[in-house]
Protein backbone atom coordinates (compact mmCIF):
# COMPACT_ATOMS: atom_id res chain seq x y z
CA UNK A 1 0.00 0.00 0.00
CA UNK A 2 1.64 4.00 -0.82
CA UNK A 3 0.67 6.41 0.79
CA UNK A 4 0.05 9.46 -1.69
CA UNK A 5 -0.02 13.62 -0.73
CA UNK A 6 -1.75 16.13 -1.76
CA UNK A 7 -0.62 19.67 -2.03
CA UNK A 8 -2.56 20.72 0.44
CA UNK A 9 -1.49 18.18 3.19
CA UNK A 10 -3.68 15.46 3.18
CA UNK A 11 -3.06 12.02 2.53
CA UNK A 12 -4.47 9.16 1.15
CA UNK A 13 -4.10 5.26 1.55
CA UNK A 14 -5.72 2.84 -1.06
CA UNK A 15 -6.22 -0.81 0.51
CA UNK A 16 -7.96 -2.15 -2.41
CA UNK A 17 -11.77 -1.00 -1.07
CA UNK A 18 -11.33 1.82 1.10
CA UNK A 19 -9.35 5.40 0.69
CA UNK A 20 -7.91 6.21 4.36
CA UNK A 21 -7.75 9.93 4.40
CA UNK A 22 -5.59 12.32 7.19
CA UNK A 23 -3.81 15.47 7.11
CA UNK A 24 -0.36 15.22 7.11
CA UNK A 25 2.54 15.58 9.82
CA UNK A 26 4.01 18.68 8.58
CA UNK A 27 -0.09 19.76 8.46
CA UNK A 28 -0.04 19.22 11.67
CA UNK A 29 3.09 20.88 12.83
CA UNK A 30 1.33 24.20 11.28
CA UNK A 31 -2.13 23.87 12.69
CA UNK A 32 -0.32 23.50 16.26
CA UNK A 33 -3.15 21.97 19.09
CA UNK A 34 -5.98 20.49 17.32
CA UNK A 35 -9.32 21.10 19.78
CA UNK A 36 -12.12 19.49 17.22
CA UNK A 37 -12.39 18.43 14.25
CA UNK A 38 -15.83 18.68 12.06
CA UNK A 39 -15.84 15.44 9.84
CA UNK A 40 -18.19 14.91 7.24
CA UNK A 41 -21.86 12.26 7.67
CA UNK A 42 -21.19 9.17 6.97
CA UNK A 43 -23.15 8.57 3.07
CA UNK A 44 -22.36 11.53 2.14
CA UNK A 45 -20.86 11.89 -2.07
CA UNK A 46 -17.68 14.19 -1.66
CA UNK A 47 -16.02 15.51 -5.24
CA UNK A 48 -11.75 15.62 -5.33
CA UNK A 49 -10.88 19.07 -4.03
CA UNK A 50 -14.17 19.03 -2.03
CA UNK A 51 -14.30 20.62 1.74
CA UNK A 52 -15.07 17.56 3.32
CA UNK A 53 -14.16 18.55 6.92
CA UNK A 54 -12.77 21.07 9.51
CA UNK A 55 -9.98 20.82 11.66
CA UNK A 56 -9.90 23.59 14.48
CA UNK A 57 -6.88 24.28 16.31
CA UNK A 58 -6.73 26.55 18.95
CA UNK A 59 -5.54 29.29 16.83
CA UNK A 60 -7.83 29.04 13.50
CA UNK A 61 -10.27 27.00 11.10
CA UNK A 62 -9.10 25.07 8.26
CA UNK A 63 -10.82 23.16 5.77
CA UNK A 64 -9.70 19.48 4.54
CA UNK A 65 -10.18 18.88 1.04
CA UNK A 66 -11.01 15.31 -0.31
CA UNK A 67 -7.93 14.64 -2.24
CA UNK A 68 -10.07 12.08 -4.32
CA UNK A 69 -14.21 11.98 -4.81
CA UNK A 70 -16.30 8.95 -3.26
CA UNK A 71 -18.28 7.81 -0.80
CA UNK A 72 -17.98 8.33 2.94
CA UNK A 73 -18.07 4.97 4.16
CA UNK A 74 -16.40 5.62 7.59
CA UNK A 75 -15.12 8.34 9.90
CA UNK A 76 -12.72 8.39 12.81
CA UNK A 77 -14.88 8.74 15.96
CA UNK A 78 -11.92 8.65 18.09
CA UNK A 79 -11.07 12.60 17.00
CA UNK A 80 -14.36 13.48 18.90
CA UNK A 81 -13.52 12.77 22.11
CA UNK A 82 -9.90 13.09 21.41
CA UNK A 83 -8.93 15.54 18.71
CA UNK A 84 -5.47 16.23 20.03
CA UNK A 85 -4.86 12.53 18.61
CA UNK A 86 -4.35 14.45 14.99
CA UNK A 87 -1.46 15.89 17.07
CA UNK A 88 -0.41 12.80 18.11
CA UNK A 89 -0.10 10.53 15.26
CA UNK A 90 -1.56 12.33 12.36
CA UNK A 91 -0.55 9.93 9.63
CA UNK A 92 -2.07 7.17 11.90
CA UNK A 93 -4.60 6.75 14.62
CA UNK A 94 -5.43 10.76 13.59
CA UNK A 95 -6.93 10.19 10.36
CA UNK A 96 -10.37 11.94 9.54
CA UNK A 97 -12.68 9.74 7.09
CA UNK A 98 -12.60 6.33 4.82
CA UNK A 99 -13.70 6.86 1.37
CA UNK A 100 -14.87 4.12 -1.16
CA UNK A 101 -13.58 6.21 -3.94
CA UNK A 102 -15.28 6.57 -7.33
CA UNK A 103 -12.00 6.68 -9.37
CA UNK A 104 -9.25 4.97 -7.06
CA UNK A 105 -6.80 5.25 -10.08
CA UNK A 106 -7.13 9.11 -9.39
CA UNK A 107 -4.58 8.22 -6.12
CA UNK A 108 -1.99 7.49 -8.56
CA UNK A 109 -2.12 10.84 -9.75
CA UNK A 110 -1.26 12.63 -6.29
CA UNK A 111 1.87 13.42 -4.83
CA UNK A 112 4.22 10.40 -3.68
CA UNK A 113 6.14 10.60 -0.55
CA UNK A 114 9.08 11.74 -1.73
CA UNK A 115 7.27 15.01 -3.85
CA UNK A 116 5.58 15.72 -0.79
CA UNK A 117 8.56 15.84 1.17
CA UNK A 118 10.27 17.98 -1.75
CA UNK A 119 6.95 20.03 -1.56
CA UNK A 120 7.50 20.67 2.03
CA UNK A 121 10.86 21.74 2.11
CA UNK A 122 10.11 24.73 -0.24
CA UNK A 123 8.19 25.87 2.30
CA UNK A 124 10.14 26.37 5.16
CA UNK B 1 3.89 46.93 1.35
CA UNK B 2 6.95 47.35 3.47
CA UNK B 3 9.01 44.88 4.66
CA UNK B 4 7.61 43.55 8.07
CA UNK B 5 9.64 45.10 11.31
CA UNK B 6 11.83 42.86 13.04
CA UNK B 7 11.98 43.43 17.52
CA UNK B 8 15.01 43.30 19.22
CA UNK B 9 14.21 39.59 20.36
CA UNK B 10 13.86 38.06 16.45
CA UNK B 11 16.93 36.21 16.61
CA UNK B 12 15.93 34.59 19.95
CA UNK B 13 12.36 33.88 19.56
CA UNK B 14 14.05 32.15 16.40
CA UNK B 15 16.51 29.89 18.51
CA UNK B 16 13.23 29.37 20.73
CA UNK B 17 12.20 26.94 18.11
CA UNK B 18 9.19 29.77 17.49
CA UNK B 19 6.94 30.02 14.54
CA UNK B 20 7.29 33.34 13.48
CA UNK B 21 4.20 34.93 11.60
CA UNK B 22 3.48 38.59 9.69
CA UNK B 23 0.97 40.67 12.23
CA UNK B 24 0.58 44.44 12.31
CA UNK B 25 3.16 45.03 10.70
CA UNK B 26 6.00 43.35 12.61
CA UNK B 27 7.29 39.60 12.53
CA UNK B 28 6.57 37.82 15.92
CA UNK B 29 5.71 34.65 17.20
CA UNK B 30 2.29 32.87 17.10
CA UNK B 31 3.83 30.08 18.80
CA UNK B 32 7.14 28.37 20.51
CA UNK B 33 7.57 24.79 19.34
CA UNK B 34 5.50 23.76 22.96
CA UNK B 35 2.24 25.02 21.33
CA UNK B 36 -0.21 27.53 22.53
CA UNK B 37 -1.98 25.07 24.96
CA UNK B 38 1.59 24.78 27.12
CA UNK B 39 2.52 28.25 26.77
CA UNK B 40 -1.25 29.51 27.90
CA UNK B 41 -0.84 26.58 31.20
CA UNK B 42 2.31 28.01 31.60
CA UNK B 43 0.92 31.31 32.21
CA UNK B 44 -2.00 30.44 34.29
CA UNK B 45 0.40 28.23 36.67
CA UNK B 46 3.71 29.86 36.37
CA UNK B 47 5.03 32.43 34.26
CA UNK B 48 5.18 33.09 30.67
CA UNK B 49 7.28 35.82 29.08
CA UNK B 50 5.96 37.73 25.85
CA UNK B 51 7.39 40.44 23.09
CA UNK B 52 4.96 42.63 23.01
CA UNK B 53 7.40 45.58 21.01
CA UNK B 54 5.15 45.96 18.06
CA UNK B 55 2.93 48.16 20.74
CA UNK B 56 2.78 51.00 19.98
CA UNK B 57 4.93 53.22 22.93
CA UNK B 58 3.85 56.74 22.72
CA UNK B 59 5.15 59.94 24.74
CA UNK B 60 3.38 63.02 26.00
CA UNK B 61 5.73 65.00 27.13
CA UNK B 62 5.53 68.36 29.34
CA UNK B 63 3.79 69.36 32.70
CA UNK B 64 1.29 66.37 33.53
CA UNK B 65 -1.27 68.48 34.94
CA UNK B 66 -1.65 70.43 31.44
CA UNK B 67 -1.23 67.39 29.47
CA UNK B 68 -3.73 65.45 31.26
CA UNK B 69 -5.98 68.38 30.63
CA UNK B 70 -5.29 68.59 26.87
CA UNK B 71 -5.42 64.42 27.06
CA UNK B 72 -8.71 64.29 28.00
CA UNK B 73 -10.18 66.01 24.98
CA UNK B 74 -9.97 62.52 23.58
CA UNK B 75 -9.82 60.02 26.98
CA UNK B 76 -12.82 59.40 28.71
CA UNK B 77 -11.44 58.89 31.71
CA UNK B 78 -10.17 61.25 35.43
CA UNK B 79 -6.36 61.44 33.80
CA UNK B 80 -6.24 64.48 36.08
CA UNK B 81 -6.63 63.01 39.10
CA UNK B 82 -4.48 60.17 38.49
CA UNK B 83 -1.36 59.91 40.65
CA UNK B 84 2.56 60.09 39.32
CA UNK B 85 3.28 56.47 38.80
CA UNK B 86 -0.01 55.40 38.21
CA UNK B 87 -1.58 53.73 35.51
CA UNK B 88 -5.20 53.62 33.62
CA UNK B 89 -6.82 51.36 31.22
CA UNK B 90 -8.73 53.62 28.82
CA UNK B 91 -9.87 54.39 25.36
CA UNK B 92 -8.92 57.01 22.43
CA UNK B 93 -11.86 58.71 21.20
CA UNK B 94 -13.13 59.56 17.80
CA UNK B 95 -14.76 62.84 17.01
CA UNK B 96 -17.59 61.21 16.76
CA UNK B 97 -17.16 59.24 20.34
CA UNK B 98 -16.22 55.91 18.77
CA UNK B 99 -13.24 53.66 19.90
CA UNK B 100 -10.44 54.72 18.06
CA UNK B 101 -8.13 52.59 19.98
CA UNK B 102 -7.59 51.31 23.71
CA UNK B 103 -4.66 51.85 25.32
CA UNK B 104 -3.01 51.90 28.82
CA UNK B 105 -2.25 55.33 30.27
CA UNK B 106 0.59 56.12 32.86
CA UNK B 107 1.34 59.64 34.66
CA UNK B 108 4.99 60.10 34.94
CA UNK B 109 6.47 63.07 36.55
CA UNK B 110 7.24 64.95 33.06
CA UNK B 111 4.44 63.87 31.24
CA UNK B 112 2.38 60.74 30.28
CA UNK B 113 3.59 57.07 28.45
CA UNK B 114 1.05 55.70 26.43
CA UNK B 115 1.09 52.05 25.24
CA UNK B 116 -1.30 52.02 22.03
CA UNK B 117 -2.41 48.87 19.51
CA UNK B 118 0.41 48.50 16.91
CA UNK B 119 -2.47 48.57 14.22
CA UNK B 120 -3.65 51.83 15.14
CA UNK B 121 0.12 53.51 15.92
CA UNK B 122 -0.05 55.80 12.94
CA UNK B 123 -3.84 56.61 13.28
CA UNK B 124 -3.56 57.55 16.70
CA UNK B 125 -0.44 59.55 16.96
CA UNK B 126 -2.23 62.02 14.19
CA UNK B 127 -5.23 61.68 16.34
CA UNK B 128 -3.21 62.80 19.49
CA UNK B 129 -0.74 65.60 17.73
CA UNK B 130 -4.35 67.19 16.00
CA UNK B 131 -5.61 67.45 19.66
CA UNK B 132 -2.81 68.45 21.48
CA UNK B 133 -1.03 71.65 22.05
CA UNK B 134 3.00 71.67 20.77
CA UNK B 135 3.74 71.51 24.41
CA UNK B 136 2.65 68.01 24.51
CA UNK B 137 3.24 66.80 21.24
CA UNK B 138 3.03 62.75 21.16
CA UNK B 139 6.22 61.74 20.56
CA UNK B 140 6.88 57.72 19.17
CA UNK B 141 9.47 56.74 21.52
CA UNK B 142 11.81 54.54 18.87
CA UNK B 143 14.67 51.76 20.01
CA UNK B 144 13.03 50.60 23.07
CA UNK B 145 11.07 47.12 23.50
CA UNK B 146 8.33 45.72 25.40
CA UNK B 147 7.89 42.70 27.21
CA UNK B 148 5.44 41.33 29.33
CA UNK B 149 5.92 38.93 32.20
CA UNK B 150 3.24 37.35 33.20
CA UNK B 151 1.79 34.93 35.55
CA UNK B 152 1.56 33.77 39.19
CA UNK B 153 5.43 33.23 39.59
CA UNK B 154 6.23 36.40 37.49
CA UNK B 155 6.84 38.19 40.87
CA UNK B 156 9.74 35.63 41.88
CA UNK B 157 11.40 35.48 38.55
CA UNK B 158 11.34 39.07 38.28
CA UNK B 159 12.48 39.90 41.62
CA UNK B 160 15.53 37.46 41.23
CA UNK B 161 16.61 40.39 38.65
CA UNK B 162 14.65 43.92 40.30
CA UNK B 163 14.15 43.39 43.61
CA UNK B 164 12.34 46.50 43.69
CA UNK B 165 9.29 45.33 41.80
CA UNK B 166 7.88 43.73 45.08
CA UNK B 167 6.79 47.04 46.17
CA UNK B 168 4.58 47.55 43.10
CA UNK B 169 1.05 47.25 43.57
CA UNK B 170 -1.80 46.30 39.84
CA UNK B 171 -0.99 49.28 37.67
CA UNK B 172 1.71 50.86 39.75
CA UNK B 173 4.51 52.01 37.69
CA UNK B 174 8.05 53.39 38.08
CA UNK B 175 11.39 53.28 37.04
CA UNK B 176 14.36 50.90 37.60
CA UNK B 177 17.88 50.33 37.08
CA UNK B 178 18.95 47.21 35.25
CA UNK B 179 22.50 47.05 34.22
CA UNK B 180 22.75 50.43 34.74
CA UNK B 181 19.90 51.48 32.01
CA UNK B 182 16.57 52.88 32.79
CA UNK B 183 14.14 50.34 32.30
CA UNK B 184 10.42 51.23 33.09
CA UNK B 185 8.32 48.62 35.00
CA UNK B 186 4.73 48.56 35.36
CA UNK B 187 2.49 45.85 37.39
CA UNK B 188 -0.44 44.90 34.56
CA UNK B 189 -1.03 43.04 31.20
CA UNK B 190 -3.34 41.77 29.28
CA UNK B 191 -3.69 37.94 30.13
CA UNK B 192 -5.48 38.39 33.63
CA UNK B 193 -2.67 37.42 35.70
CA UNK B 194 -0.42 39.24 38.11
CA UNK B 195 2.70 40.49 36.21
CA UNK B 196 4.88 43.24 34.53
CA UNK B 197 5.48 44.69 31.67
CA UNK B 198 8.86 46.27 30.87
CA UNK B 199 9.33 48.54 28.65
CA UNK B 200 13.86 48.66 28.11
CA UNK B 201 16.32 49.73 25.76
CA UNK B 202 16.40 47.12 22.73
CA UNK B 203 20.47 46.77 23.55
CA UNK B 204 18.95 44.67 27.25
CA UNK B 205 16.27 43.11 25.77
CA UNK B 206 18.23 40.07 24.93
CA UNK B 207 19.81 39.98 28.68
CA UNK B 208 16.26 40.03 29.85
CA UNK B 209 14.87 37.75 27.53
CA UNK B 210 18.30 35.17 28.47
CA UNK B 211 18.28 35.85 32.17
CA UNK B 212 14.66 34.92 32.53
CA UNK B 213 15.00 31.97 30.30
CA UNK B 214 17.39 30.75 32.85
CA UNK B 215 14.76 30.80 35.21
CA UNK B 216 12.99 27.16 34.45
CA UNK B 217 9.86 28.80 36.32
CA UNK B 218 9.32 31.76 33.02
CA UNK B 219 7.98 30.05 29.23
CA UNK B 220 8.34 32.08 26.37
CA UNK B 221 4.57 32.05 24.77
CA UNK B 222 3.59 33.70 21.73
CA UNK B 223 0.59 35.54 20.40
CA UNK B 224 -1.22 32.69 20.06
CA UNK B 225 -1.23 32.19 23.70
CA UNK B 226 -1.83 36.03 24.60
CA UNK B 227 -5.12 35.54 22.92
CA UNK B 228 -6.67 33.03 23.89
CA UNK B 229 -5.35 34.39 27.66
CA UNK B 230 -7.11 37.89 26.57
CA UNK B 231 -10.20 36.04 25.54
CA UNK B 232 -11.08 34.08 29.05
CA UNK B 233 -9.79 37.16 30.64
CA UNK B 234 -12.60 39.15 29.08
CA UNK B 235 -10.81 40.93 27.77
CA UNK B 236 -11.07 43.63 24.64
CA UNK B 237 -9.38 42.88 21.72
CA UNK B 238 -9.34 45.90 19.15
CA UNK B 239 -10.02 45.32 15.52
CA UNK B 240 -12.59 42.41 16.69
CA UNK B 241 -14.15 43.33 19.53
CA UNK B 242 -13.84 47.26 19.57
CA UNK B 243 -13.36 49.37 17.08
CA UNK B 244 -14.55 52.85 15.11
CA UNK B 245 -18.13 51.47 15.26
CA UNK B 246 -18.89 51.32 18.42
CA UNK B 247 -18.29 53.53 21.41
CA UNK B 248 -17.06 53.16 24.93
CA UNK B 249 -21.09 52.32 26.43
CA UNK B 250 -21.78 49.63 23.46
CA UNK B 251 -18.64 48.08 24.10
CA UNK B 252 -18.54 47.36 27.55
CA UNK B 253 -16.23 49.82 28.68
CA UNK B 254 -18.49 52.63 29.95
CA UNK B 255 -16.55 51.95 32.97
CA UNK B 256 -13.25 53.75 32.06
CA UNK B 257 -15.86 56.88 31.79
CA UNK B 258 -15.35 58.27 35.40
CA UNK B 259 -18.06 59.80 37.35
CA UNK B 260 -16.67 63.11 36.79
CA UNK B 261 -16.43 63.07 33.32
CA UNK B 262 -19.72 61.53 32.73
CA UNK B 263 -21.56 64.90 35.20
CA UNK B 264 -18.96 67.28 32.82
CA UNK B 265 -19.83 65.16 29.51
CA UNK B 266 -16.56 67.09 28.26
CA UNK B 267 -15.63 64.59 25.62
CA UNK B 268 -16.67 63.49 22.35
CA UNK B 269 -20.00 61.74 21.75
CA UNK B 270 -20.70 62.49 25.72
CA UNK B 271 -24.23 63.09 25.24
CA UNK B 272 -24.71 59.32 23.61
CA UNK B 273 -22.34 57.75 25.93
CA UNK B 274 -23.69 58.95 29.04
CA UNK B 275 -27.05 58.24 27.89
CA UNK B 276 -26.42 54.66 26.80
CA UNK B 277 -24.36 53.78 29.96
CA UNK B 278 -27.55 55.00 32.04
CA UNK B 279 -30.23 53.69 30.04
CA UNK B 280 -28.18 50.39 28.26
CA UNK B 281 -27.37 49.95 24.37
CA UNK B 282 -29.92 48.25 21.98
CA UNK B 283 -26.78 45.55 21.84
CA UNK B 284 -24.11 44.65 24.63
CA UNK B 285 -20.85 43.27 24.22
CA UNK B 286 -20.99 40.33 26.46
CA UNK B 287 -19.46 36.68 27.22
CA UNK B 288 -20.64 33.51 25.90
CA UNK B 289 -19.98 29.64 27.10
CA UNK B 290 -20.61 26.93 24.29
CA UNK B 291 -21.43 23.48 24.87
CA UNK B 292 -19.10 20.80 23.17
CA UNK B 293 -16.13 21.46 21.15
CA UNK B 294 -16.72 22.77 18.51
CA UNK B 295 -15.60 26.59 18.82
CA UNK B 296 -16.84 29.77 16.63
CA UNK B 297 -15.08 32.57 15.35
CA UNK B 298 -14.89 35.96 14.70
CA UNK B 299 -18.28 36.66 12.52
CA UNK B 300 -20.42 33.47 14.25
CA UNK B 301 -24.53 34.53 13.88
CA UNK B 302 -25.83 34.26 17.14
CA UNK B 303 -29.22 33.18 17.26
CA UNK B 304 -32.59 33.25 19.84
CA UNK B 305 -34.74 30.55 18.73
CA UNK B 306 -35.10 31.16 14.73
CA UNK B 307 -33.97 35.12 15.14
CA UNK B 308 -30.32 36.33 14.64
CA UNK B 309 -29.67 38.57 17.67
CA UNK B 310 -26.22 39.28 17.75
CA UNK B 311 -22.63 38.13 16.01
CA UNK B 312 -19.32 36.52 17.51
CA UNK B 313 -16.40 39.31 17.62
CA UNK B 314 -13.70 37.11 19.29
CA UNK B 315 -13.94 32.91 19.86
CA UNK B 316 -12.13 29.86 20.43
CA UNK B 317 -11.19 26.94 22.91
CA UNK B 318 -10.32 28.20 26.36
CA UNK B 319 -7.34 26.11 27.46
CA UNK B 320 -8.10 26.76 30.99
CA UNK B 321 -11.36 25.77 30.97
CA UNK B 322 -11.25 23.11 28.63
CA UNK B 323 -14.58 24.19 26.24
CA UNK B 324 -14.67 26.47 23.67
CA UNK B 325 -15.67 30.60 24.65
CA UNK B 326 -17.18 33.41 22.68
CA UNK B 327 -17.66 37.23 23.16
CA UNK B 328 -19.90 39.22 20.91
CA UNK B 329 -22.40 41.67 20.97
CA UNK B 330 -26.37 40.93 21.07
CA UNK B 331 -29.14 42.22 21.76
CA UNK B 332 -29.83 43.61 25.25
CA UNK B 333 -33.03 41.43 25.38
CA UNK B 334 -30.78 38.37 25.18
CA UNK B 335 -28.16 40.08 27.06
CA UNK B 336 -28.56 38.68 30.48
CA UNK B 337 -26.37 35.83 32.02
CA UNK B 338 -28.03 32.57 31.92
CA UNK B 339 -29.91 33.32 28.46
CA UNK B 340 -29.64 30.44 25.95
CA UNK B 341 -28.26 30.78 22.14
CA UNK B 342 -27.29 29.86 19.25
CA UNK B 343 -23.93 30.16 17.08
CA UNK B 344 -24.09 29.19 13.88
CA UNK B 345 -21.16 27.60 12.78
CA UNK B 346 -21.30 26.42 9.38
CA UNK B 347 -23.83 23.87 9.07
CA UNK B 348 -23.85 23.65 13.53
CA UNK B 349 -25.80 25.10 15.40
CA UNK B 350 -24.09 25.18 18.96
CA UNK B 351 -25.68 25.92 21.87
CA UNK B 352 -24.40 28.17 24.24
CA UNK B 353 -25.23 30.09 27.13
CA UNK B 354 -24.89 34.03 28.18
CA UNK B 355 -22.16 34.30 30.81
CA UNK B 356 -20.36 36.89 33.15
CA UNK B 357 -17.23 38.71 32.31
CA UNK B 358 -14.47 37.43 32.85
CA UNK B 359 -14.64 33.78 32.30
CA UNK B 360 -11.61 33.17 34.38
CA UNK B 361 -11.53 35.82 37.46
CA UNK B 362 -8.74 38.44 37.30
CA UNK B 363 -5.75 37.79 40.04
CA UNK B 364 -4.39 41.27 39.85
CA UNK B 365 -2.12 41.63 42.84
CA UNK B 366 -3.70 44.89 43.95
Amino acid sequence: MTRRYTKDHEWVEFDGKLATIGISEHAQEQLGDVVFVDLPEVGREVEAEDAMAVVESVKAASDVYAPIGGRVAEVNDALVDNPALVNEAAEGDGWFVKLEPTDAAAIDDLLDADAYKALVATLS
Amino acid sequence: MDEPRKTALHAWHAEQGARLVPFAGWVLPIQYAGGIISEHEACRNAAALFDVSHMGQVFVPGDPDAAAVALETRVPSDLRNLPVGRAKYSVLLTDEGTVADDLMLTRVADGWRLVVNAARTAADLALLEASLPAAHRPVLRQGRSLLAVQGPLAERAVAAMLPEVEELTFLDGRECFLEGQPVFVSRLGYTGEDGFEFDLPDALAMPFATRLQRDTRVTPAGLGARDSLRLEAGLCLYGHDIDTTVNPAAAGLGWVVSKRRREAKDFPGAEAVVAEIASGAAQRFVGMTLEGRLPAREGAVVFAGDEAVGRVTSGGFAPSLGHPIAMGYVDAEHATPGTALGLQVRRHVVNATVTKLPFVPHRYHR
